[in-house]
C-alpha cells in the first residue's frame, strides 16, 4: 500500500507524512519495548517497559487514525501499520535499533528518544492543528514519565558499577550517530513549522542537548563527539532491522488478508 | 493466571499432616472455624505457614512464567487493539506476581529466596505454561480456558483464611475475569471469522482443553493434603468439584462458539445435572510436572537467561543506591561538623 498522493493537496500530503513520522516512531519503539516482555532484569522493569510500550501504542493509534482521515483513502490505523512496507515507514533510525538483549541499549535508545519526544510533545501543545494539540495534551503526561524513567536508569547504570558504566557508555557511543536525524529539517518539517502545526526540528535541539548534558553529568558519562550522523528513516531509507520487525509484526495481516481480528 | 492443585504432591512429607492440640493450636483452629482471618503477626502452625508459602509462591511463579507463552505473541498480535490488550494483560500478570511475592514475604520468606527456588528448579509453577503457544488463537484459548480455570480456582480463595492471600485474590480475581472475557472475545472473533480462522480456533481448543482440566490438580482421592488444607481453609473446594464446575460452565461456551470439544466421552448427564467427561491422561500430567512437558526446558532456560542477563543491572542499581546513601550520610556528617 502506498499513499495515494493524487487526492491530497500539498498541505494534506505534508501533514500526512508528518503524522506517519510521529506514528511510526511510536509503533516501532513500542514494538522494540514489547520484545522485552518476560525478559527484563527485574519484574518491576517488565512492568515499566510494558507500560511505556502501551503508552506509545496508544499514541500511535490516535495518530494513525488521524493520518488515515487526512489521507482520505479509507485506511484505518491497522491498514496503515500492518499493510505498509518498509520503504513507506517514516520512523527515525534510532527507534528501530535492536535490543541485542542488552538493557543498556534499550535504556540509551529510550533516553535519547524521550529527551527529544518530551520537547516535541510539549511544543505540539501549541500546535495550530487542534487534533494534534489534543493528542499532545495526553501524550506529554506520559512522555514526562518516560523521560524520568529512562533518565533515572541512565544515572543508575552510569553511576553504578564499573561494569554498568562501561556498558552504558558503549551503548551511548554506539547509538549517538542516530541522534542527529531527530533535528533534521526537510521540506515536510519546514512546511509544518511554517503552518504552526509542528515545531521546527532545530528549535528542539537546545533543550534536548541541555537535558542530555544534565543527565550524562549526573550519570558520570561522557557525551560522545558529534561525528557523521546516520539518517534516512524519515524518508523511508531504513537499516536492515526494520524489515524483520515488519515481517514479524505484519505476519497475520499479510498471511490472512481477508480476515478481521 | 493461576497455579493449580499441585500445591502439595502425593508422597511429599515436607509438610506435616498431623496437627497437635496445644492451646495455641486450639485457639488458631477456633479462629479459623469462626471464619476469622489469620494475619501475619498471629501465631500459626509451621505446616500452615509452609503450605501457604508453597501455594502462594507457586501462584506467583505461575504469573511470571505465564508471561512467556503470551509474550510470545506480542510482536505478532494482529491489530493494534489486540496488541494493546495483550500488553495490558501481561502487565497485569507481572503485577499479580509482584503482589503475590509480597503476600509471601509476610510469611517470613524473601522474594529472592523464592525466585532462587524457581530458577533452581526447586519450585513448581502451573504445568499449563509448559505448553507452547503456536498460533494467535492460543492467546484466545489461554484467556478463555486457562484464565477461566484460574478463576474457578481463585474465587473460593478470596475466602481463604490467610488475610493477605485472601485480599490479594479479591483484587486478582477482578482482573482475571476481565482477561477471561477478552480471551473469549478473541475466540468468538475467530470462530465467526474466515474458515482459516475457525480452524485456528478449533486447533487451539483441541490443544488447550485437556491441559486446562489438569490445572485443577489430581483427583481428590490422590490429593492427600487436601483434607488438612480444607480444615485450615487454605483450600475451600476440592479439585474434582472445581474441575466439574469448570466443565459445566465451559461446554456451553464452546457450543456457542460452534467449536467441538476434543472429548468423545463428553455428554450431558441429566441424572447428575452435570457433564460427564473422559479420563484425563494423568501420565501426561505427571510427565509435565516432572519437567518433561513440551516447553519445560525452554521456560526455565528463558527465566534463567533473563535473570543472568539482568544481573549487572541489578548490581548497578544496588551499587548506585549505596553510593547515594553514603553521599547523603557524608553530607549529614559534614553539616553536623560545621
Amino acid at each position: 500500500m502506498t499513499a495515494d498522493t493524487e487526492k491530497m493537496t500539498p498541505e494534506q500530503q505534508a501533514l500526512f507524512d508528518y503524522l506517519l513520522r510521529l506514528g511510526d516512531n511510536a509503533v516501532v519503539l513500542s514494538h522494540r519495548l514489547g520484545e522485552w516482555c518476560g525478559h527484563a532484569p527485574v519484574l518491576e522493569e517488565d512492568i515499566a517497559l510494558i507500560n511505556v510500550a502501551l503508552d506509545l501504542l496508544g499514541q500511535a493509534r490516535s495518530i494513525m487514525t488521524y493520518a488515515g482521515e487526512v489521507e482520505g483513502a479509507g485506511h484505518d490505523e491497522d491498514a496503515l501499520v500492518y499493510r505498509r512496507d518498509g520503504f513507506d515507514y517514516r520512523n527515525v533510525l534510532l527507534v528501530e535499533q535492536p535490543n541485542e538483549e542488552n538493557f543498556a541499549v534499550a535504556i540509551v535508545r529510550q533516553f535519547l528518544f524521550d529527551a527529544w519526544h518530551y520537547e516535541l510533545q510539549t511544543a505540539l501543545l501549541q500546535s495550530s492543528d487542534a487534533r494534534l494539540a489534543a493528542i499532545a495534551a495526553k501524550s506529554v503526561k506520559e512522555v514526562t514519565y518516560h523521560l524520568r524513567h529512562s533518565s533515572e536508569w541512565m544515572v543508575r547504570l552510569g553511576d553504578g558499577t564499573a561494569e554498568s558504566h562501561g556498558r552504558v557508555q558503549e551503548a551511548l557511543d554506539d547509538l549517538w550517530r542516530f541522534s542527529g536525524e531527530l533535528f533534521e529539517a526537510d521540506a515536510v518539517e519546514e512546511r509544518m513549522a511554517a503552518a504552526g502545526i509542528g515545531p521546527h526540528p532545530q528549535s528542539l535541539y537546545a533543550a534536548w542537548s541541555e537535558t542530555v548534558d544534565r543527565v550524562l553529568a549526573e550519570a558520570t558519562l561522557s557525551r560522545p563527539e558529534d561525528g557523521w550522523m546516520q539518517s534516512g528513516g524519515r524518508n523511508g531509507r531504513h537499516g536492515e532491522h526494520l524489515g524483520f520487525i515488519l515481517a514479524e509484526m505484519q505476519f497475520l495481516q499479510r498471511a490472512y488478508p481477508d480476515a478481521r481480528w | 493466571m493461576y497455579t493449580q492443585g499441585l500445591d502439595v504432591q502425593k508422597g511429599d512429607v515436607s509438610i506435616p499432616l498431623e496437627q497437635g492440640d496445644s492451646e495455641l493450636e486450639r485457639r488458631f483452629q477456633a479462629k479459623i472455624d469462626a471464619d476469622e482471618k489469620i494475619e501475619p503477626k498471629d501465631w500459626m502452625p509451621e505446616g500452615y505457614r509452609k503450605t501457604l508459602v508453597r501455594q502462594i509462591s507457586q501462584h506467583a511463579h505461575s504469573e511470571v512464567v505465564g508471561m512467556l507463552p503470551e509474550g510470545n505473541w506480542i510482536t505478532r498480535a494482529p491489530s493494534l487493539r489486540r496488541k494493546a490488550a495483550l500488553l495490558a494483560k501481561i502487565q497485569d500478570e507481572a503485577g499479580h506476581g509482584l503482589y503475590l511475592y509480597s503476600a509471601c514475604e509476610t510469611l517470613n520468606v524473601s522474594r529472592q529466596e523464592l525466585v532462587d527456588q524457581l530458577l533452581e528448579g526447586k519450585a513448581k509453577y502451573s504445568s499449563i505454561f509448559n505448553y507452547p503457544s503456536t498460533t494467535w488463537a492460543d492467546i484466545g484459548a489461554i484467556g478463555w480456558l486457562v484464565d477461566g480455570a484460574a478463576i474457578m480456582n481463585q474465587v473460593p480463595l478470596q475466602r481463604c483464611s490467610y488475610g493477605p492471600y485472601s485480599r490479594a485474590m479479591i483484587r486478582i480475581c477482578k482482573e482475571e475475569s476481565f482477561h477471561q472475557r477478552q480471551g473469549y472475545e478473541i475466540m468468538l472473533t475467530l470462530a465467526r471469522g474466515t474458515a482459516a480462522q475457525k480452524r485456528m480456533a478449533q486447533d487451539a481448543l483441541n490443544r488447550w482443553w485437556w491441559p486446562s482440566l489438569m490445572m485443577f490438580g489430581p483427583n481428590d482421592k490422590d490429593s492427600p493434603h487436601s483434607a488438612q488444607s480444607m480444615r485450615w481453609k487454605i483450600k475451600r473446594v476440592s479439585n474434582d468439584e472445581l474441575r466439574q464446575k469448570f466443565v459445566d460452565v465451559t461446554v456451553p461456551q464452546a457450543d456457542f462458539l460452534g467449536l467441538t470439544m476434543p472429548d468423545p466421552a463428553l455428554r450431558w448427564n441429566a441424572g447428575s445435572g452435570h457433564y460427564d467427561f473422559g479420563e484425563i491422561d494423568w501420565e501426561e500430567f505427571k510427565q509435565v510436572l516432572q519437567g518433561n512437558g513440551p516447553c519445560n526446558r525452554e521456560r526455565m532456560r528463558d527465566r534463567n537467561r533473563a535473570h543472568e542477563r539482568g544481573r549487572w543491572v541489578r548490581e548497578a542499581a544496588l551499587a548506585h543506591a549505596e553510593k547515594r546513601r553514603a553521599r547523603a550520610a557524608a553530607q549529614t556528617t559534614a553539616v553536623a561538623a560545621e
